[in-house]
């Protein structure tokens, strides 16, 4: 394939950022929003012609006898640490990363398009799309590494514009700590990411240079997806603390994408993160960002399958993350809360759904459902999130008190945000059930525990979501509306939301085990009715609960809440978490070791330092008075010292 | 190549500020000229240790001369050096009072680092070396602010303590430096082709050059003059001392400490992993209570050097290159760190980062830089820290027993711990509401400051987008030094 395409897929938005960065200032809001938006767009028909080649052209660089081929379009060294280890700047292309180049892509483009609507009366507006512009470059980055370090290169960037995104509004405290605390915890779990890949460093800088590995690819993704155990033949004899040092290596980095994805107990930031503005919310903390830890094990995947108790570990993490945020989002009243708590939810979904993966089990579904989910989740995810930033533009409040019988004011959103709630909750033929129901078949495969579990998990998704649908668009109107009447979003925002809609109902009937599997060759799809009638009938018995509480204004929610006041609070503060971690951060951290290093720097190290000075001081004033002028002591001293030299020569000489 | 004497022979003149921008400037542009010459003849296959080599006879008695010549590493800290002069130039536009005299010990200064960087002979670059400190007193004296008296005598006797044990490490390598019977020599080249020096001598020599180069280098726990010096001192004077005179201890200690002493570096080395991990760690901490924005940026100092003499000690080519690429890093960074608060406190006149907030709505373009300069710190990638560290950590892991293992990921807790302060200031200082309502009628940054600015952060991101040349460079300049380790196994 010609090399422009991709390098102009990383080159027009960084471009656009440094334009709109540097130049913003002096340019209207308009033409910072079209430029923004018509670069956008621009990018987006680039990136669809080059995944669509990648997936549809046929040509033999792409595909051969039906499998799919990776291919490096261009791979230029960056760094060189030696002749082994080279940091390489390059983009691969391969199922997963044209997918994703798909998803960043779309959503990117109907973000920057709502944005407009929305972002419209802000101020820093230019720099607002400038940040956008940063971030998309750097997610796209991330997915077409071709190698570890490039993409732990671009991971930090999208940590970067993460943090300038959620922190935009900057003047507000809120946003401010917000964007702080995502960074550090990102940040935290990157240290581990670091640390494992440092370790995997180490082992493929090991290997003979003579071997199969030429020495620039050593850390290539091609080589180590293509002969994993050549490239770490060094560690699989060496073990630490019982475990192989290949395991370790590999929780590791994934607890750098239990940072990014928020997994417990690492979630604690993307709740937070919701201060940043609801567009952006759609497209960093719920449609792609997030997923990168899902990304990341994903690209990994054949390093994990040598070393299967890690994927166990992501199983474990995974089941408890997606029940743990399931049961916190049935007790939020903040909109955005409740979606970023789905968010988590879903992702661990994502993460089960990978960890139960083995190629002996239905050929490796569980990667192909996992990746199907991305993508759908992306679309319904990205359009709920839209939709609550309409219904937030429309009342200027973030909680559900404040909504109620939404639906006769704001009909493009009610319908939109239903298609959304339907398709997360799983509803045939929503494309969310499609991909829900190949993630349950992969983990009943591998052991019922799991598949139950999370058919648990999916019934308690249904709830919530259909909870804030009915408490925001049904139940009892908000009496302020007869003054102030809501109303739909202008078309910039209305646009985005039905296109999502109609992606949403669609997506599910993409035949996505063509396109994406762990081996690359395709997959068939087959439902298998016993898994897809149970999970359909817990989301319905599920709808109709939240139906029954919430549908018409009663009591019986406010009962239930009275019944078990310890575990609604308990859950409504989601468990402590933010408190905790404030504990040992604030408590011991910083007033303990930091405030303790300071002291004792000022008092201690150089309290030494001062003492020295004093006591040269104290001692030369006290010898001072010697030299007093006066001929008769010197008389006495030097006679006094003679005698004294006499007495060490005489003892000496003895 | 003796551009440096250039400016301070002018500098006496009315018109100091055309004097000033026309000697930084040509030191600049040689600088870079010299970059470029020295790159152009080693791609046209020069492979000598040093070049542009000269030598005149100075002191025959005790063999002393005037030595010169630079490798890939010397040319960089020189075109560093030449750089922070630029920047400082602009940045201290409007000292007062005596500017003539300021600028007349700042060219002095600048004339001790440039000498000390060029020079291969040790007495020479010991002298250099004195000629650099002398200046500082006065010039945190006079100009500086705060409990000045009391930081610059602080400052000056603890690095006068650190030459001394510098001065017998360095006679003690001068008297062993020829094999029995030659004459003893100052050349650094010639003392490591001898490689003459006795093990148990190195022991002690390599404890003496290391620590005296390693007070300047902010080791824990020599390292409290830099916090009251950095706090006490002018914004240039700043800039200049933690931008490029700290530098000099990571270059000496690698140059002479380790070069000459190879045998007791590999012994020796792990009493100074543990202080320099502590240092990383510990600076680390301690900014992270500190409320004067000078107090925080020198125990960010204190961290960061410590990340230099760190990396150094690993012994392999990687981390020491990152060493070097960390140094450059840091004293861009730094530099313009101290640039950016002396001019907030210009403005405010105060650096309590509690009696400040939202200055990116009064001064935006200050405001941006100051983030700009933050996410260099915490290594940001596209800005050379993030090069620098990456090179460091990976060079390290390459010494694979548990004690490097252990203080590698130690010193790897940095990222974080550097993250939470500088998120820490820039999210009171530069975000937020604003505090003092005072600093509203303030303005944003003129036009000599956005210079120094735009200077310093086109050098961080240059590195920072294109590492390779640059590390290309210095990895070639390790090999006489890796190979005088190897040779002393």
């Amino acid at each position: 394939m010609d090399i422009t395409l991709p390098i102009l897929i990383l080159a027009l938005p960084f471009t656009m950022f440094l334009i709109l960065g540097i130049g913003g200032v002096k340019m209207t809001r308009k033409l910072a929003g079209v430029l923004g938006i018509c670069a956008n767009g621009a990018l987006l028909a680039i990136a669809y012609t080059v995944a669509f080649t990648y997936f549809f052209s046929g040509n033999p660089d792409f595909i051969v006898d039906g499998i799919r081929q990776q291919v490096e379009i261009f791979d230029v060294t960056w760094l060189a640490f030696t002749e082994r280890m080279v940091v390489n700047i390059g983009f691969l292309l391969d199922p997963i990363s044209a997918m994703m180049l798909i998803v960043i892509t779309t959503i990117s483009f109907m973000v920057h398009l709502y944005s407009w609507g929305y972002m419209e009366h802000e101020p820093g507006f230019q720099r607002y799309y400038a940040f956008l512009s940063l971030f998309t470059f750097s997610m796209l980055g991330l997915v077409v590494a071709t190698n570890i370090f490039q993409m732990y290169i671009f991971w930090e960037l999208v940590g970067v514009s993460s943090y300038l995104l959620i922190g935009f509004f900057y003047k507000l405290p809120s946003a401010v700590s917000a964007s702080k605390k995502a960074f550090i915890v990102t940040r935290f779990a990157d240290l581990f990411m670091l640390i494992g890949i440092l370790v995997l460093s180490y082992f493929v800088s090991q290997t003979p240079a003579d071997g199969p590995l030429s020495g620039a690819s050593a850390f290539n993704f091609l080589m180590l997806n293509s002969q994993p155990t050549n490239v770490l033949a060094s560690t699989l004899g060496s073990t630490f603390l019982g475990a192989s040092v290949l395991t370790w290596a590999m929780i590791l980095i994934f607890v750098g994408g239990m940072g990014k994805s928020a997994m417990m107990p690492l979630h604690i930031w993307l709740p937070d993160a919701m201060e940043g503005p609801t567009p952006v919310s759609a497209l960093i903390h719920a449609a792609t960002m997030v997923v990168a830890g899902v990304y990341l094990v994903a690209r990994f995947f054949p390093l994990y399958l040598i070393v299967p108790d890690s994927l166990t570990f992501i199983t474990v993490v995974g089941a408890i993350t997606a029940f743990y945020a399931a049961v916190v989002a049935c007790c939020q009243i903040d909109i955005k809360r409740i979606l970023a708590f789905s968010t988590i939810s879903q992702i661990a979904f994502m993460m089960v759904s990978l960890g139960v993966a083995r190629p002996e089990l239905h050929d490796g579904l569980g990667y192909m459902a996992s990746m199907f989910h991305l993508f759908t989740h992306a679309m319904f995810k990205a359009l709920l999130f839209l939709g609550a930033g309409a219904l937030i533009h429309a009342v200027h409040s973030n909680n559900y008190t404040e909504m109620g019988g939404m639906r006769k004011y704001m009909p493009i959103t009610h319908w939109t945000f239903l298609i959304g709630c339907l398709a997360i909750a799983g509803i045939f033929p929503l494309s969310g059930f499609w991909s829900k129901d190949e993630m349950l078949s992969a983990m009943y495969s591998n052991n019922w525990i799991w598949g139950a579990w999370m058919t648990m998990v999916a019934g308690l998704t249904a709830f919530y979501m259909f909870r804030m649908y009915f408490r925001v668009f049904w139940w009892e109107e908000n009496p302020h509306y007869k003054e102030h009447r809501p109303h739909d979003a202008p078309w910039q925002m209305s646009l985005p939301l039905i296109f999502l809609a109609i992606v949403s109902v669609f997506a599910g009937f993409i035949p996505f085990g063509e396109y994406v599997t762990w081996n690359r060759e395709p997959y068939h799809i087959h439902i298998d009715m016993q898994i897809a009638v149970t999970s359909v009938v817990v989301a319905i018995i599920a709808i109709a609960f939240a139906g029954w509480l919430y549908m018409k204004k009663n009591e019986k929610p406010a009962r239930m809440k009275a019944a078990l006041p310890g575990l609604w609070k308990a859950a409504n503060r989601r468990f402590y978490w933010d408190e905790m971690y404030m504990f040992v951060t604030h408590k011991i951290i910083f007033n303990g070791i930091c405030r303790g290093i300071a002291w004792f720097d000022r008092h201690i190290i150089d309290g030494t330092m001062d003492a020295l000075a004093s006591m040269t001081q104290f001692f030369s004033l006290k010898i001072k008075g010697m030299q007093n002028g006066s001929i008769q002591t010197y008389v006495i001293w030097y006679f006094f010292g003679a005698l004294l030299l006499a007495a060490i020569t005489w003892i000496c000489l003895l | 190549m003796m551009a440096g004497l250039a400016c301070c022979g002018n500098s006496n003149m009315k018109a100091i500020r055309a004097v000033m921008v026309t000697g930084s400037t040509v030191l600049l542009a040689m600088a870079i000229w010299l970059v470029v010459d020295f790159l152009a003849l080693r791609a046209s296959g020069d492979t000598s240790e040093m070049l542009y080599t000269g030598s005149w006879l100075w002191y025959a008695p005790l063999n002393i001369h005037l030595a010169v010549g630079v490798d890939g590493i010397s040319v960089l800290m020189l075109l560093l050096s030449a750089i922070i002069v630029f920047a400082g130039t602009f940045a201290s536009w409007k000292i007062d009072p005596l500017p003539m005299n300021f600028f007349l010990w700042f060219c002095l200064l600048s004339t001790g680092v440039f000498g000390f960087f060029i020079s291969i002979d040790m007495f020479t670059m010991f002298m250099f070396y004195e000629v650099a400190l002398i200046p500082m007193y006065l010039l945190i004296g006079v100009w500086g602010t705060g409990r000045k008296e009391y930081s610059a005598m602080k400052l000056t006797l603890m690095l006068m303590g650190g030459s001394a044990f510098l001065m017998l490490g360095l006679l003690g390598i001068f008297w062993h430096s020829a094999p029995e019977g030659g004459m003893p020599t100052w050349n650094i080249l010639e003392i490591s082709h001898n490689a003459a020096i006795d093990p148990s001598w190195q022991r002690l020599l390599f404890c003496f050059t290391f620590v005296g180069f390693g007070v300047l280098g902010a080791m824990f726990p020599f390292h409290t003059w830099s916090p009251d010096g950095h706090a006490c001192a002018p914004t240039a004077v700043s800039m200049l001392h933690a931008g490029v005179l700290m530098k000099l201890g990571g270059y000496g200690c690698f140059r002479i400490a380790i070069f000459l002493c190879p045998q007791a570096a590999q012994e020796l080395a792990w009493i100074f992993i543990i202080l320099t991990g502590i240092s990383v760690v510990y600076g680390a901490f301690s900014a992270c209570v500190q409320t004067d924005l000078k107090y925080i940026n020198a125990y960010s100092s204190v961290s960061h050097c410590g990340m230099v003499l760190f990396a150094i000690l690993m012994l392999n080519t990687t981390a020491m290159t990152g060493g070097i690429l960390q140094m450059l890093s840091h004293g861009l960074m730094t530099a313009l760190f101290f640039a950016l608060i002396g001019m907030i406190y210009g403005r405010t006149h105060t650096r309590d980062i509690r009696e400040m907030g939202g200055l990116m709505k009064i001064m935006p373009y200050l405001g941006v830089c100051y983030m700009i300069a933050g996410f260099a710190s915490l290594g940001l990638p596209g800005m050379s820290g993030f090069v620098a560290e990456m090179t460091i950590f990976f060079g390290a892991f390459e010494n694979n027993d548990l004690f490097h293992r252990i203080f590698v990921i130690a010193a790897t807790t940095s990222i974080v711990i550097t993250a939470v302060y500088i998120l820490r200031v820039v999210g009171k200082l530069i975000l937020g509401p604003v505090k003092d309502e005072h600093h509203l009628k303030l303005t944003d940054a003129t036009w000599w400051e956005r210079l120094s600015t735009v200077t310093l952060i086109a050098c961080l991101a240059g590195i920072g987008f294109f590492p390779n040349w640059i590390n290309e460079t210095i990895q070639h300049s390790f090999a006489p030094i890796i190979s005088a380790l190897q040779n002393a196994l």
